[in-house]
Protein backbone atom coordinates (compact mmCIF):
# COMPACT_ATOMS: atom_id res chain seq x y z
CA UNK A 1 0.00 0.00 0.00
CA UNK A 2 1.19 3.51 -0.69
CA UNK A 3 -0.32 6.46 1.07
CA UNK A 4 -2.74 8.38 -1.17
CA UNK A 5 -5.25 11.19 -0.91
CA UNK A 6 -4.72 13.73 1.83
CA UNK A 7 -2.21 11.42 3.51
CA UNK A 8 0.20 11.56 0.58
CA UNK A 9 1.67 14.90 1.60
CA UNK A 10 3.04 13.33 4.74
CA UNK A 11 6.16 12.21 2.92
CA UNK A 12 7.64 15.63 3.63
CA UNK A 13 7.35 15.11 7.37
CA UNK A 14 8.90 11.67 7.18
CA UNK A 15 11.85 12.75 5.09
CA UNK A 16 12.49 16.17 6.58
CA UNK A 17 14.54 15.34 9.70
CA UNK A 18 16.98 13.06 7.93
CA UNK A 19 17.19 15.06 4.75
CA UNK A 20 17.70 18.44 6.38
CA UNK A 21 20.58 16.98 8.39
CA UNK A 22 21.98 15.29 5.30
CA UNK A 23 22.01 18.62 3.46
CA UNK A 24 23.58 20.58 6.30
CA UNK A 25 26.15 18.06 7.42
CA UNK A 26 26.97 16.09 4.29
CA UNK A 27 25.91 17.66 1.02
CA UNK A 28 26.84 21.27 1.80
CA UNK A 29 30.24 20.23 3.25
CA UNK A 30 31.01 18.14 0.16
CA UNK A 31 30.34 21.17 -2.04
CA UNK A 32 32.18 23.41 0.42
CA UNK A 33 35.23 21.18 0.23
CA UNK A 34 35.26 21.74 -3.51
CA UNK A 35 35.12 25.53 -3.12
CA UNK A 36 37.57 25.46 -0.24
CA UNK A 37 40.14 23.59 -2.32
CA UNK A 38 40.42 26.70 -4.51
CA UNK A 39 41.38 28.90 -1.58
CA UNK A 40 44.22 29.37 0.80
CA UNK A 41 42.88 29.81 4.31
CA UNK A 42 44.40 29.53 7.76
CA UNK A 43 41.16 30.56 9.55
CA UNK A 44 42.99 33.56 11.05
CA UNK A 45 43.31 35.83 8.01
CA UNK A 46 40.87 36.21 5.13
CA UNK A 47 40.70 33.35 2.62
CA UNK A 48 42.64 33.99 -0.55
CA UNK A 49 41.53 32.66 -3.92
CA UNK A 50 44.30 30.64 -5.57
CA UNK A 51 42.41 28.83 -8.33
CA UNK A 52 43.94 25.43 -8.93
CA UNK A 53 47.05 26.51 -7.07
CA UNK A 54 46.53 23.97 -4.29
CA UNK A 55 46.35 21.14 -6.77
CA UNK A 56 49.42 22.37 -8.60
CA UNK A 57 51.27 22.49 -5.31
CA UNK A 58 50.06 19.00 -4.40
CA UNK A 59 51.55 17.65 -7.60
CA UNK A 60 54.93 19.00 -6.51
CA UNK A 61 54.57 18.27 -2.79
CA UNK A 62 57.17 15.63 -1.98
CA UNK A 63 55.53 14.77 1.33
CA UNK A 64 52.12 14.25 -0.24
CA UNK A 65 53.57 12.14 -3.00
CA UNK A 66 55.29 10.00 -0.41
CA UNK A 67 51.97 9.71 1.46
CA UNK A 68 50.27 8.48 -1.72
CA UNK A 69 53.05 5.97 -2.35
CA UNK A 70 52.91 4.68 1.21
CA UNK A 71 49.14 4.36 1.10
CA UNK A 72 49.55 2.22 -2.02
CA UNK A 73 52.33 0.20 -0.40
CA UNK A 74 50.06 -0.37 2.59
CA UNK A 75 47.23 -1.53 0.33
CA UNK A 76 49.55 -3.81 -1.66
CA UNK A 77 50.70 -5.49 1.54
CA UNK A 78 47.48 -5.49 3.50
CA UNK A 79 44.83 -6.39 0.93
CA UNK A 80 46.10 -9.77 -0.34
CA UNK A 81 47.15 -10.96 3.10
CA UNK A 82 43.94 -10.03 4.89
CA UNK A 83 41.88 -11.62 2.14
CA UNK A 84 43.82 -14.88 2.25
CA UNK A 85 43.73 -15.01 6.07
CA UNK A 86 40.04 -14.09 6.20
CA UNK A 87 39.13 -16.65 3.55
CA UNK A 88 41.15 -19.37 5.27
CA UNK A 89 39.40 -18.65 8.56
CA UNK A 90 36.04 -18.79 6.83
CA UNK A 91 36.86 -22.13 5.19
CA UNK A 92 37.99 -23.55 8.53
CA UNK A 93 34.92 -22.27 10.35
CA UNK A 94 32.33 -23.16 7.75
CA UNK A 95 30.95 -26.08 9.73
CA UNK A 96 28.34 -26.72 12.33
CA UNK A 97 29.90 -26.89 15.72
CA UNK A 98 29.66 -25.19 19.04
CA UNK A 99 33.37 -24.46 18.84
CA UNK A 100 32.89 -22.73 15.48
CA UNK A 101 30.43 -20.32 17.11
CA UNK A 102 32.85 -19.52 19.91
CA UNK A 103 35.68 -19.06 17.42
CA UNK A 104 33.66 -16.53 15.49
CA UNK A 105 33.34 -14.44 18.64
CA UNK A 106 37.07 -14.71 19.27
CA UNK A 107 38.03 -13.64 15.77
CA UNK A 108 35.59 -10.79 15.98
CA UNK A 109 36.95 -9.22 19.15
CA UNK A 110 39.58 -7.13 17.35
CA UNK A 111 36.99 -6.03 14.78
CA UNK A 112 34.69 -4.43 17.35
CA UNK A 113 37.47 -2.84 19.41
CA UNK A 114 38.49 0.78 18.93
CA UNK A 115 41.46 1.24 16.63
CA UNK A 116 43.11 3.56 19.11
CA UNK A 117 43.00 0.96 21.89
CA UNK A 118 44.14 -1.85 19.59
CA UNK A 119 47.01 0.21 18.20
CA UNK A 120 48.16 1.10 21.72
CA UNK A 121 48.05 -2.54 22.77
CA UNK A 122 50.31 -3.43 19.88
CA UNK A 123 52.55 -0.47 20.42
CA UNK A 124 53.26 -1.83 23.87
CA UNK A 125 53.77 -5.38 22.68
CA UNK A 126 56.05 -4.24 19.86
CA UNK A 127 58.17 -2.12 22.17
CA UNK A 128 61.69 -3.04 21.16
CA UNK A 129 63.23 -3.33 24.62
CA UNK A 130 60.42 -4.32 26.96
CA UNK A 131 57.80 -5.60 24.54
CA UNK A 132 56.58 -9.15 24.82
CA UNK A 133 57.06 -9.85 21.11
CA UNK A 134 60.78 -9.27 21.14
CA UNK A 135 61.04 -11.16 24.42
CA UNK A 136 59.39 -14.18 22.81
CA UNK A 137 61.63 -13.87 19.76
CA UNK A 138 64.57 -13.76 22.16
CA UNK A 139 63.50 -17.12 23.58
CA UNK A 140 64.14 -18.71 20.21
CA UNK A 141 67.35 -16.79 19.75
CA UNK A 142 66.16 -14.03 17.45
CA UNK A 143 66.91 -10.42 18.22
CA UNK A 144 63.78 -8.59 17.18
CA UNK A 145 64.02 -5.28 15.35
CA UNK A 146 62.78 -1.93 16.60
CA UNK A 147 59.46 -2.68 14.96
CA UNK A 148 57.96 0.79 14.87
CA UNK A 149 61.13 2.82 14.56
CA UNK A 150 62.95 1.18 11.69
CA UNK A 151 62.26 1.91 8.06
CA UNK A 152 60.62 -1.08 6.45
CA UNK A 153 59.70 -2.79 9.70
CA UNK A 154 57.42 0.10 10.59
CA UNK A 155 55.27 -0.48 7.51
CA UNK A 156 55.37 -4.23 8.06
CA UNK A 157 54.10 -3.66 11.60
CA UNK A 158 51.29 -1.36 10.46
CA UNK A 159 50.21 -3.91 7.86
CA UNK A 160 50.49 -6.83 10.29
CA UNK A 161 48.43 -5.15 12.99
CA UNK A 162 45.81 -4.14 10.42
CA UNK A 163 45.53 -7.72 9.19
CA UNK A 164 45.18 -8.89 12.78
CA UNK A 165 42.35 -6.43 13.39
CA UNK A 166 40.39 -6.95 10.16
CA UNK A 167 40.79 -10.70 9.54
CA UNK A 168 37.59 -11.46 11.46
CA UNK A 169 35.63 -8.93 9.45
CA UNK A 170 36.77 -10.47 6.17
CA UNK A 171 36.02 -13.91 7.61
CA UNK A 172 32.38 -13.01 8.29
CA UNK A 173 31.87 -11.75 4.76
CA UNK A 174 33.38 -14.90 3.27
CA UNK A 175 31.38 -17.14 5.61
CA UNK A 176 28.21 -15.61 4.23
CA UNK A 177 29.46 -16.24 0.71
CA UNK A 178 30.36 -19.83 1.50
CA UNK A 179 26.99 -20.53 3.04
CA UNK A 180 25.29 -19.34 -0.11
CA UNK A 181 27.06 -22.05 -2.14
CA UNK A 182 24.70 -25.02 -2.59
CA UNK A 183 25.99 -28.12 -0.80
CA UNK A 184 25.38 -30.38 -3.81
CA UNK A 185 28.05 -28.57 -5.84
CA UNK A 186 30.77 -29.64 -3.47
CA UNK A 187 29.19 -33.03 -2.91
CA UNK A 188 29.27 -33.67 -6.63
CA UNK A 189 32.96 -32.87 -6.70
CA UNK A 190 33.50 -35.18 -3.76
CA UNK A 191 31.66 -38.06 -5.41
CA UNK A 192 33.78 -37.51 -8.52
CA UNK A 193 36.80 -38.15 -6.32
CA UNK A 194 38.14 -34.61 -6.03
CA UNK A 195 40.29 -33.92 -2.96
CA UNK A 196 39.59 -30.80 -0.85
CA UNK A 197 42.35 -28.86 -2.60
CA UNK A 198 40.89 -29.55 -6.04
CA UNK A 199 37.37 -28.92 -4.78
CA UNK A 200 38.43 -25.53 -3.47
CA UNK A 201 40.10 -24.36 -6.68
CA UNK A 202 37.66 -25.88 -9.17
CA UNK A 203 34.34 -25.53 -7.38
CA UNK A 204 34.31 -23.38 -4.27
CA UNK A 205 36.48 -20.49 -5.42
CA UNK A 206 34.75 -19.93 -8.77
CA UNK A 207 31.37 -19.95 -7.01
CA UNK A 208 32.77 -17.56 -4.43
CA UNK A 209 34.00 -14.94 -6.89
CA UNK A 210 31.04 -12.59 -6.30
CA UNK A 211 32.01 -12.47 -2.62
CA UNK A 212 35.68 -12.06 -3.46
CA UNK A 213 34.70 -9.10 -5.61
CA UNK A 214 32.50 -7.54 -2.93
CA UNK A 215 35.14 -7.98 -0.25
CA UNK A 216 37.88 -6.52 -2.39
CA UNK A 217 35.78 -3.45 -3.18
CA UNK A 218 34.95 -2.84 0.47
CA UNK A 219 38.51 -3.40 1.65
CA UNK A 220 40.02 -1.22 -1.03
CA UNK A 221 37.71 1.68 -0.20
CA UNK A 222 38.50 1.30 3.50
CA UNK A 223 42.23 0.88 3.08
CA UNK A 224 42.61 4.09 1.09
CA UNK A 225 41.34 5.75 4.26
CA UNK A 226 43.92 4.09 6.52
CA UNK A 227 44.68 6.46 9.37
CA UNK A 228 44.22 5.54 13.04
CA UNK A 229 46.73 2.69 13.15
CA UNK A 230 49.36 4.88 11.49
CA UNK A 231 48.62 7.84 13.73
CA UNK A 232 49.01 5.82 16.92
CA UNK A 233 51.59 3.20 15.95
CA UNK A 234 54.16 5.25 14.07
CA UNK A 235 52.85 8.79 13.67
CA UNK A 236 53.89 8.47 10.04
CA UNK A 237 57.51 7.85 10.96
CA UNK A 238 60.26 6.95 11.00
CA UNK A 239 61.44 9.49 8.44
CA UNK A 240 57.94 9.61 6.92
CA UNK A 241 58.23 5.99 5.90
CA UNK A 242 54.64 5.25 6.93
CA UNK A 243 52.95 8.58 6.28
CA UNK A 244 49.58 8.15 4.50
CA UNK A 245 47.08 10.40 2.72
CA UNK A 246 44.51 10.85 5.51
CA UNK A 247 47.28 11.56 7.97
CA UNK A 248 48.52 14.35 5.67
CA UNK A 249 44.98 15.75 5.51
CA UNK A 250 44.80 15.79 9.29
CA UNK A 251 48.24 17.33 9.70
CA UNK A 252 47.56 20.09 7.21
CA UNK A 253 44.15 21.00 8.57
CA UNK A 254 44.85 20.36 12.20
CA UNK A 255 48.49 21.26 12.80
CA UNK A 256 49.42 23.60 9.94
CA UNK A 257 46.06 25.36 9.59
CA UNK A 258 46.10 24.87 5.80
CA UNK A 259 42.39 24.34 5.24
CA UNK A 260 42.25 24.77 1.47
CA UNK A 261 45.23 22.54 0.96
CA UNK A 262 43.75 19.81 3.16
CA UNK A 263 40.43 20.07 1.30
CA UNK A 264 42.26 19.66 -2.01
CA UNK A 265 43.93 16.53 -0.64
CA UNK A 266 40.57 15.11 0.40
CA UNK A 267 39.28 15.56 -3.14
CA UNK A 268 42.30 13.71 -4.50
CA UNK A 269 41.55 10.89 -2.05
CA UNK A 270 37.96 10.80 -3.26
CA UNK A 271 39.16 10.73 -6.87
CA UNK A 272 41.45 7.80 -6.12
CA UNK A 273 38.71 5.80 -4.44
CA UNK A 274 36.18 6.61 -7.13
CA UNK A 275 38.52 5.66 -9.97
CA UNK A 276 39.69 2.42 -8.41
CA UNK A 277 36.14 1.32 -7.58
CA UNK A 278 35.10 2.13 -11.14
CA UNK A 279 37.96 0.08 -12.58
CA UNK A 280 37.13 -2.82 -10.27
CA UNK A 281 33.50 -2.75 -11.36
CA UNK A 282 34.52 -2.71 -15.01
CA UNK A 283 36.96 -5.58 -14.60
CA UNK A 284 34.58 -7.80 -12.68
CA UNK A 285 32.98 -9.12 -15.86
CA UNK A 286 36.23 -10.87 -16.70
CA UNK A 287 36.51 -12.97 -13.58
CA UNK A 288 33.36 -12.90 -11.47
CA UNK A 289 30.87 -15.72 -12.06
CA UNK A 290 27.29 -14.86 -11.25
CA UNK A 291 24.53 -17.43 -11.05
CA UNK A 292 25.11 -20.87 -12.53
CA UNK B 1 24.57 -18.79 11.37
CA UNK B 2 21.58 -20.89 10.43
CA UNK B 3 21.44 -22.96 7.31
CA UNK B 4 25.07 -23.91 7.09
CA UNK B 5 25.14 -27.09 5.05
CA UNK B 6 26.36 -30.22 6.74
CA UNK B 7 29.96 -30.82 5.82
CA UNK B 8 30.28 -33.38 3.12
CA UNK B 9 32.32 -35.56 5.43
CA UNK B 10 29.36 -36.24 7.71
CA UNK B 11 27.41 -37.99 5.02
CA UNK B 12 27.40 -41.77 5.10
CA UNK B 13 28.38 -42.33 1.47
CA UNK B 14 32.08 -42.51 2.33
CA UNK B 15 34.36 -45.48 2.89
CA UNK B 16 35.96 -45.89 6.35
CA UNK B 17 39.43 -45.10 5.03
CA UNK B 18 38.40 -41.79 3.53
CA UNK B 19 36.61 -41.05 6.74
CA UNK B 20 39.86 -41.43 8.64
CA UNK B 21 41.67 -39.00 6.35
CA UNK B 22 38.84 -36.58 6.74
CA UNK B 23 39.11 -36.84 10.49
CA UNK B 24 42.83 -36.12 10.36
CA UNK B 25 42.20 -33.12 8.12
CA UNK B 26 39.58 -31.77 10.47
CA UNK B 27 41.89 -32.08 13.46
CA UNK B 28 44.61 -30.21 11.58
CA UNK B 29 42.02 -27.56 10.85
CA UNK B 30 41.17 -27.20 14.52
CA UNK B 31 44.84 -26.95 15.46
CA UNK B 32 45.38 -24.13 12.97
CA UNK B 33 42.25 -22.42 14.26
CA UNK B 34 43.46 -22.82 17.81
CA UNK B 35 46.77 -21.16 17.06
CA UNK B 36 45.10 -18.30 15.19
CA UNK B 37 42.55 -17.95 17.98
CA UNK B 38 45.31 -17.60 20.54
CA UNK B 39 46.89 -14.94 18.34
CA UNK B 40 43.62 -13.04 18.53
CA UNK B 41 43.19 -13.39 22.28
CA UNK B 42 46.75 -12.91 23.41
CA UNK B 43 47.03 -9.12 22.87
CA UNK B 44 43.86 -8.62 24.91
CA UNK B 45 45.12 -10.87 27.67
CA UNK B 46 48.47 -9.16 27.65
CA UNK B 47 46.92 -5.69 27.92
CA UNK B 48 44.67 -6.82 30.72
CA UNK B 49 47.65 -8.24 32.55
CA UNK B 50 49.72 -5.09 32.08
CA UNK B 51 46.87 -2.94 33.37
CA UNK B 52 46.99 -4.84 36.69
CA UNK B 53 50.75 -4.56 36.96
CA UNK B 54 52.49 -2.14 39.34
CA UNK B 55 54.67 0.46 37.68
CA UNK B 56 57.82 -1.04 39.20
CA UNK B 57 57.07 -4.43 37.64
CA UNK B 58 56.44 -3.18 34.11
CA UNK B 59 59.92 -3.50 32.74
CA UNK B 60 60.95 -6.72 34.38
CA UNK B 61 62.47 -9.59 32.46
CA UNK B 62 61.01 -12.10 31.94
CA UNK B 63 57.60 -10.41 31.67
CA UNK B 64 54.75 -12.15 33.50
CA UNK B 65 51.35 -12.89 32.04
CA UNK B 66 49.83 -13.35 35.48
CA UNK B 67 50.90 -10.44 37.71
CA UNK B 68 52.52 -11.62 40.94
CA UNK B 69 51.00 -8.82 42.96
CA UNK B 70 48.06 -7.50 40.93
CA UNK B 71 46.98 -3.97 41.73
CA UNK B 72 44.32 -1.49 40.65
CA UNK B 73 46.83 1.33 40.86
CA UNK B 74 46.88 1.96 37.13
CA UNK B 75 43.10 2.36 37.01
CA UNK B 76 43.19 4.70 39.98
CA UNK B 77 45.90 6.80 38.38
CA UNK B 78 44.09 7.00 35.05
CA UNK B 79 41.13 8.47 36.90
CA UNK B 80 43.48 11.01 38.50
CA UNK B 81 45.39 12.22 35.47
CA UNK B 82 42.44 12.51 33.10
CA UNK B 83 38.78 13.23 33.96
CA UNK B 84 37.90 9.60 33.32
CA UNK B 85 34.33 9.66 34.59
CA UNK B 86 33.57 12.69 32.50
CA UNK B 87 35.15 11.11 29.43
CA UNK B 88 33.19 7.88 29.85
CA UNK B 89 29.97 9.87 30.28
CA UNK B 90 30.78 11.87 27.14
CA UNK B 91 31.33 8.67 25.22
CA UNK B 92 28.04 7.24 26.44
CA UNK B 93 26.05 10.42 25.77
CA UNK B 94 27.48 10.83 22.28
CA UNK B 95 27.16 7.18 21.25
CA UNK B 96 23.65 6.73 22.62
CA UNK B 97 22.38 10.00 21.13
CA UNK B 98 23.90 9.27 17.74
CA UNK B 99 22.49 5.75 17.76
CA UNK B 100 18.95 6.67 18.80
CA UNK B 101 18.71 9.70 16.52
CA UNK B 102 20.18 7.77 13.60
CA UNK B 103 17.64 5.00 14.02
CA UNK B 104 14.67 7.34 14.30
CA UNK B 105 15.57 9.67 11.41
CA UNK B 106 16.62 6.79 9.17
CA UNK B 107 13.47 4.80 9.88
CA UNK B 108 11.29 7.84 9.14
CA UNK B 109 13.11 8.65 5.91
CA UNK B 110 13.21 5.00 4.84
CA UNK B 111 9.47 4.79 5.38
CA UNK B 112 8.93 8.00 3.45
CA UNK B 113 10.90 6.69 0.50
CA UNK B 114 9.29 3.26 0.55
CA UNK B 115 5.61 3.93 1.18
CA UNK B 116 4.87 7.25 -0.51
CA UNK B 117 4.81 8.09 -4.19
CA UNK B 118 5.96 11.59 -4.95
CA UNK B 119 7.82 13.46 -7.63
CA UNK B 120 11.56 13.26 -7.19
CA UNK B 121 11.48 10.19 -4.98
CA UNK B 122 13.96 8.37 -7.18
CA UNK B 123 16.28 11.38 -7.32
CA UNK B 124 16.20 11.72 -3.56
CA UNK B 125 17.05 8.08 -3.08
CA UNK B 126 19.95 8.31 -5.52
CA UNK B 127 21.19 11.39 -3.70
CA UNK B 128 21.33 9.37 -0.48
CA UNK B 129 23.19 6.56 -2.21
CA UNK B 130 25.55 9.03 -3.84
CA UNK B 131 26.70 10.46 -0.51
CA UNK B 132 27.72 6.95 0.52
CA UNK B 133 30.43 7.05 -2.10
CA UNK B 134 32.14 10.14 -0.73
CA UNK B 135 34.70 9.35 1.98
CA UNK B 136 34.08 11.14 5.27
CA UNK B 137 37.46 12.85 5.05
CA UNK B 138 36.04 15.13 2.35
CA UNK B 139 33.42 16.62 4.65
CA UNK B 140 35.63 16.82 7.68
CA UNK B 141 37.56 20.00 6.89
CA UNK B 142 34.51 22.13 6.00
CA UNK B 143 32.61 20.72 8.98
CA UNK B 144 35.49 21.57 11.26
CA UNK B 145 35.56 25.15 9.95
CA UNK B 146 31.79 25.40 10.40
CA UNK B 147 31.96 24.15 13.97
CA UNK B 148 34.77 26.48 14.89
CA UNK B 149 32.88 29.46 13.38
CA UNK B 150 29.86 28.52 15.48
CA UNK B 151 32.07 28.32 18.55
CA UNK B 152 31.14 24.67 18.91
CA UNK B 153 34.63 23.25 19.29
CA UNK B 154 34.79 21.17 22.46
CA UNK B 155 31.04 20.71 22.50
CA UNK B 156 29.13 17.46 22.51
CA UNK B 157 26.60 18.70 19.95
CA UNK B 158 29.46 19.06 17.47
CA UNK B 159 30.22 15.39 18.02
CA UNK B 160 26.58 14.34 17.69
CA UNK B 161 24.80 16.48 15.08
CA UNK B 162 26.93 15.73 11.98
CA UNK B 163 26.71 12.00 12.64
CA UNK B 164 22.92 11.65 12.71
CA UNK B 165 21.93 11.58 9.04
CA UNK B 166 22.88 8.11 7.86
CA UNK B 167 22.46 7.34 4.19
CA UNK B 168 23.28 3.75 4.96
CA UNK B 169 20.56 3.56 7.61
CA UNK B 170 18.00 5.12 5.28
CA UNK B 171 18.94 2.56 2.65
CA UNK B 172 18.49 -0.35 5.07
CA UNK B 173 15.12 0.83 6.37
CA UNK B 174 13.85 1.62 2.87
CA UNK B 175 14.65 -1.88 1.65
CA UNK B 176 12.91 -3.35 4.66
CA UNK B 177 9.78 -1.21 4.39
CA UNK B 178 9.49 -2.05 0.71
CA UNK B 179 8.89 -5.67 1.75
CA UNK B 180 6.34 -4.83 4.44
CA UNK B 181 3.01 -6.60 3.75
CA UNK B 182 0.29 -4.12 2.77
CA UNK B 183 -2.25 -5.77 5.08
CA UNK B 184 -0.47 -4.43 8.14
CA UNK B 185 -0.97 -0.83 7.12
CA UNK B 186 -4.44 -1.43 5.76
CA UNK B 187 -5.62 -2.75 9.10
CA UNK B 188 -4.32 0.39 10.78
CA UNK B 189 -5.89 2.60 8.12
CA UNK B 190 -9.31 0.98 8.64
CA UNK B 191 -9.00 1.87 12.30
CA UNK B 192 -8.60 5.47 11.12
CA UNK B 193 -4.91 5.89 11.75
CA UNK B 194 -3.06 8.35 9.55
CA UNK B 195 0.48 7.84 8.25
CA UNK B 196 2.12 9.17 11.41
CA UNK B 197 0.29 6.90 13.82
CA UNK B 198 0.57 3.96 11.47
CA UNK B 199 4.31 4.44 11.35
CA UNK B 200 4.75 4.37 15.11
CA UNK B 201 2.15 1.68 15.84
CA UNK B 202 2.79 -0.67 12.94
CA UNK B 203 5.74 0.10 10.72
CA UNK B 204 8.42 0.93 13.26
CA UNK B 205 7.75 -2.15 15.41
CA UNK B 206 7.81 -4.20 12.22
CA UNK B 207 11.30 -2.90 11.43
CA UNK B 208 12.74 -3.83 14.82
CA UNK B 209 15.32 -6.25 13.35
CA UNK B 210 16.77 -3.52 11.16
CA UNK B 211 16.72 -1.10 14.06
CA UNK B 212 18.65 -3.58 16.21
CA UNK B 213 21.24 -4.37 13.57
CA UNK B 214 21.77 -0.83 12.48
CA UNK B 215 21.71 0.37 16.06
CA UNK B 216 24.57 -1.87 17.11
CA UNK B 217 26.68 -0.93 14.14
CA UNK B 218 25.99 2.76 14.73
CA UNK B 219 26.81 2.45 18.42
CA UNK B 220 30.13 0.75 17.78
CA UNK B 221 31.12 3.14 15.03
CA UNK B 222 30.36 6.07 17.32
CA UNK B 223 31.99 4.59 20.42
CA UNK B 224 35.18 3.80 18.50
CA UNK B 225 35.31 6.87 16.29
CA UNK B 226 38.49 8.88 16.45
CA UNK B 227 39.04 11.18 13.48
CA UNK B 228 36.15 13.59 13.96
CA UNK B 229 36.47 13.78 17.77
CA UNK B 230 40.19 14.41 17.28
CA UNK B 231 39.28 17.61 15.44
CA UNK B 232 36.47 18.68 17.76
CA UNK B 233 37.26 17.50 21.28
CA UNK B 234 40.48 19.23 22.16
CA UNK B 235 39.99 19.92 25.80
CA UNK B 236 39.75 17.07 28.23
CA UNK B 237 36.26 17.91 29.44
CA UNK B 238 34.76 17.20 26.01
CA UNK B 239 36.85 14.21 25.00
CA UNK B 240 35.48 10.79 24.19
CA UNK B 241 37.37 7.62 25.11
CA UNK B 242 39.49 7.11 21.98
CA UNK B 243 40.70 10.72 22.02
CA UNK B 244 41.25 10.61 25.77
CA UNK B 245 43.24 7.44 25.31
CA UNK B 246 45.42 8.98 22.63
CA UNK B 247 46.09 11.99 24.82
CA UNK B 248 46.84 9.74 27.80
CA UNK B 249 49.42 7.97 25.70
CA UNK B 250 50.80 11.28 24.50
CA UNK B 251 51.51 12.36 28.06
CA UNK B 252 52.49 9.09 29.70
CA UNK B 253 54.48 7.42 26.94
CA UNK B 254 56.18 4.87 29.13
CA UNK B 255 53.53 4.21 31.80
CA UNK B 256 52.15 1.30 29.87
CA UNK B 257 50.03 0.07 32.76
CA UNK B 258 48.16 3.39 32.65
CA UNK B 259 47.71 3.27 28.89
CA UNK B 260 46.60 -0.37 28.99
CA UNK B 261 44.11 0.36 31.78
CA UNK B 262 42.65 3.07 29.52
CA UNK B 263 42.53 0.66 26.59
CA UNK B 264 40.75 -1.96 28.67
CA UNK B 265 38.14 0.60 29.69
CA UNK B 266 37.59 1.54 26.05
CA UNK B 267 37.43 -2.00 24.72
CA UNK B 268 35.49 -3.97 27.33
CA UNK B 269 32.04 -2.34 26.87
CA UNK B 270 31.92 -2.95 23.11
CA UNK B 271 33.13 -6.50 23.46
CA UNK B 272 30.37 -7.14 25.99
CA UNK B 273 27.73 -5.52 23.79
CA UNK B 274 29.03 -7.56 20.91
CA UNK B 275 29.08 -10.87 22.75
CA UNK B 276 25.51 -10.26 23.91
CA UNK B 277 24.18 -9.34 20.50
CA UNK B 278 26.46 -11.33 18.25
CA UNK B 279 23.78 -12.46 15.87
CA UNK B 280 22.52 -9.03 14.93
CA UNK B 281 26.01 -7.83 14.24
CA UNK B 282 26.91 -10.64 11.91
CA UNK B 283 23.66 -10.06 10.04
CA UNK B 284 24.30 -6.33 9.93
CA UNK B 285 27.78 -6.64 8.57
CA UNK B 286 26.50 -8.88 5.85
CA UNK B 287 23.94 -6.26 4.95
CA UNK B 288 26.42 -3.48 4.71
CA UNK B 289 30.08 -4.07 5.18
CA UNK B 290 30.64 -0.88 3.24
CA UNK B 291 29.65 1.30 6.10
CA UNK B 292 31.86 0.34 8.93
Amino acid sequence: MTWLGSARRWWVAFLAPSFVLLIIFTIVPIAAAGVLSLFQWDLLTDPEFVGLGNFAELARDRQFRSAVVHTLVFIAGYLPVVMVVGLSLALLLNRRSRLAGVSRVVFFMPVVSAWVAVALMWRWMLNSRFGVINWMLGLIGIEGPQWLFERGWAMVSVIGVSVWKDAGFVMILFLAGLQAIPADCREAAFVDGANPWQTFWKVTLPLLTPTVFLVSVILLINSFQVFEQVWILTGGGPLESTTVVVEQIVRNAFSFGRMGYAAAMSWILFAFIFTVTLIQTRLQRRWVHYGG
Amino acid sequence: MAGSPLPVADRPLVSPRTRATVRVRRSVGWVILGVLGLTMIFPFAWSLSTSFQGTDRLLQVPPQLIPESPTLDAYRRVAEVIPLVRIVINSIVVSVSVTVLQIVTSALAGYGLARFKFKGRQVLFLLYLGTLMVPSQVTIVPLFIGMSQLGWLNSLQALILPMIASAFGVFLFRQYFLQMPDEMEEAAAIDGAGPWRTFWKVAFPYARPVAATHGILAFMASWNSFLWPLFIARDEQSMTLPVGLASLHGRYQTDWNLVMAGSVIAVVPVILVFAAMQRHIAAGLLLGGVNR
